[in-house]
């Protein structure tokens, strides 16, 4: 069996908030923003994770490579922990592992060009490169994400929002990355943009052989790319699956109502479906419910929801819910 | 007589890099109690036609031709006259809940105003009006609630509060420019819910401006589709989702991602959206266009295919739905 590229085990996310007005002395509060989560992702693979506002999904990417304050173990290829790594030794996988963003131009420096752009990452982590051979591979890596040469002295501003993440994309996959984690990538694209840069990442995950954890709030996106999809809710993780298993058969109460909300453009399909209803707003992150964090809005929710925190399970399909499986016509009324 | 209509709408705007042409010679009507659905992407002059109807373009931005809303011009129309129409008459609610409520105003103030101003009401019968909207818009506890500050509500209840703001005077038309786009699936879901049954009951016609096909599909009667700030495609909700004949039509919906279906169905649309500042001649999709020729070069004309439906496109309808 080949050894996970990266494996997380228990990592959990805890922000220390202060107030206005708290005294040296008041006891801190904290923010739990991502609970025991544990994955393994192949390499060559996606995972998805889906989540709306406010669940842990992008805290938890970015606990992976200690830009957030992260507690459990992530180990890298069998080996090393990420998250007890010194930021000297860290800084070798910070080109193994490489990010893109959702808001393509503003994780760009204005005041570079697209040439500078693409090359600073090589120029930071491969110092050896002469000039030449940066710039060799920087057309290279212009070209293959369908980026035009003479664009090179341009500045990000003189581009699409679409084009302006093929900039961030080259940028990432210029250092030849084994990880590339996606943020949002494609929610502040247009429509027609959103497939392109999509089908661009597939085809250079297949090229490349890259492993991609891609984040978003949107069921249907992440199905077209992933392998495994991984639903969180609250900081906790609520369903895991193979994206067929995960999307034919969700059993998760809170997945189900997720993805009967997504809208289908087929007006014949969009009417005639059963929206689950989830009643009320989404609890404080600061005082989480006891018990399964979903059952304030869970149509299905027990006395014994309350008591227990519902355990994933071992497993391909990974479920969080004491009483898992489809909901019934009467529970969704 | 139809109670919104735009005739040879063209919008543009002066910038350092000269003249954009945002709308170009749209035309639109809407009956009383209907759906319109305008779709396009960013650029494409679906908020700017909003916006030209409310005379609420940016201080930079000309409109002319003409738009008439039950009988009267109101393409340009002063202060005056648009001050009466809007809110009583026509109401719009915007894509950020939070940038459009005013955040140094309790809700009930900023509620209270608007029917102590337009219907002249007195602050206590006010209040008693604007806790009933909220009920309508089901805001738990909404007379207690209405206290808050805007800060103090999430996104989704805060566009609730815009949208029960925007029915106070209970409007003949309700304009919603992307108002979901902000929000989350499942609050988007109770949302559009929401819309629809205020809809039914208070019978407003509402145009949805968005780029989303799905909303579109579970909410508008019609359907415009935009792209460049012209009209690519029109025709009622069904058959447009069942056989696009305009090659930008047919293209959108394939590249949608959809969570009922397989992997195989999702397929882009090439190229970038057009700079407005320098517009292609001719027919504005052309650079992208599977089906473009030199004829294309010259923008079609928006003519009649088949039943309620119109395309301006120069390929045959059967070429393109094939």
């Amino acid at each position: 069996m080949t050894t996970p590229l990266i494996s997380a085990r228990d990592v959990n996310v805890r922000f220390r908030i202060t107030r206005p007005g708290d005294m040296p002395w008041t006891a801190p509060r904290h923010l739990h923003a991502v609970n025991g989560v544990s994955f393994d992702l192949m390499p060559g693979q996606t995972l998805g994770i889906v989540g709306e506002s406010g669940c842990g999904k992008s805290t938890l990417a970015r606990a992976l490579i200690q830009m957030a304050p992260a507690e459990g173990q992530v180990i890298w290829q069998g080996s090393d922990d990420l998250l007890a790594l010194s930021p000297s030794r860290m800084k070798r996988y910070r080109s193994e592992i490489q990010m893109i963003f959702q808001d393509p131009l503003a994780s760009l420096n204005p005041r570079m060009t697209l040439g500078q752009i693409i090359a600073e990452p090589l120029r930071t982590h491969r110092p050896d490169l002469g000039r030449d051979e940066v710039k060799t591979r920087v057309r290279d890596m212009m070209d293959r994400v369908g980026l035009l040469p003479q664009m090179i002295n341009r500045y990000p501003h003189e581009f699409s929002g679409g084009q302006c993440q093929r900039i961030g994309i080259a940028r990432a996959l210029i250092v030849e990355p084994k990880l590339l984690i996606c943020d949002e990538p494609v929610s502040a694209l247009d429509v027609s943009i959103q497939a392109q840069v999509i089908e661009l990442l597939q085809e250079l995950q297949s090229d490349l052989g890259l492993a991609m954890i891609f984040i978003a709030h949107d069921l249907s996106v992440v199905k077209h790319i992933s392998d495994e999809v991984m639903v969180l809710y609250l900081g906790r993780m609520m369903e895991k699956a193979p994206s067929e298993l995960l999307y034919a058969d969700p059993q998760h109460p809170y997945t189900q109502a997720l993805m009967s909300a997504v809208p289908v453009p087929d007006p014949v399909i969009e009417r005639e479906k059963t929206i689950i209803p989830l009643h009320g707003d989404l609890p404080s992150p600061m005082a989480p419910p006891s018990g399964c964090v979903f059952r304030t809005r869970c149509p299905r929710a027990e006395a014994a929801c309350a008591e227990e925190v519902p355990q994933p399970g071992r497993g391909r399909h990974q479920c969080a819910c004491l009483f898992p499986g489809r909901l019934t016509a009467e529970e969704v009324a | 007589m139809p109670l919104l209509e735009i005739d040879d709408l063209n919008v543009s705007f002066d910038t350092g890099d000269g003249e954009v042409h945002a709308v170009n010679g749209l035309s639109l009507t809407l009956d009383r109690g209907e759906t319109l659905g305008i779709v396009g992407e960013s650029g494409s002059g679906k908020s700017q036609t909003a916006f030209a109807t409310l005379g609420l373009l940016a201080k930079n931005g000309r409109a002319s031709g003409s738009i008439r809303f039950d009988g009267e011009e109101i393409l340009n129309a002063p202060a005056r006259t648009l001050n009466r129409i809007r809110a009583e008459r026509i109401a719009i609610i915007f894509q950020d809940p939070m940038t459009s409520l005013n955040p140094y105003m309790r809700i009930s103030d900023q509620m209270a105003e608007v029917l102590m101003l337009h219907k002249g009401l007195g602050k206590r019968a006010a209040l008693a009006e604007a806790v009933r909207m909220l009920d309508a818009v089901r805001i738990p506890g909404a007379k207690d609630r209405i206290r808050l500050y805007p800060h103090e509500f999430s996104g989704g209840m805060r566009q609730r509060v815009m949208i029960a703001m925007s029915l106070l005077c209970q409007p003949d038309l309700l304009i919603a420019d992307e108002p979901t786009t902000a929000l989350d699936v499942t609050v988007q879901a109770q949302i559009m819910r929401l819309l629809q049954e205020l809809q039914a009951e208070f019978g407003m016609a509402t145009m949805l401006i968005t780029h989303d096909l799905g909303v579109v599909a579970g909410f508008c009667e019609r359907v415009t589709v935009m792209y460049g700030g012209k009209v690519m495609e029109r025709a009622p909700v069904h058959p447009i989702f069942a056989q696009p004949t305009h090659p930008y039509t047919r293209g959108l919906l394939q590249a949608v991602p959809r969570v009922d279906r397989g992997q195989e169905t999702m397929q882009a649309i090439p190229g970038n959206p057009p700079n407005m500042a320098r517009p292609p001649s001719g027919c504005p999709f052309r650079p992208r266009c599977a089906f473009a020729d030199e004829d294309c070069a010259v923008m079609p004309p928006l003519a009649p295919a088949g039943e309620a439906r119109e395309r301006a496109c120069h390929r045959p309808v059967k070429e393109v739905a094939a």
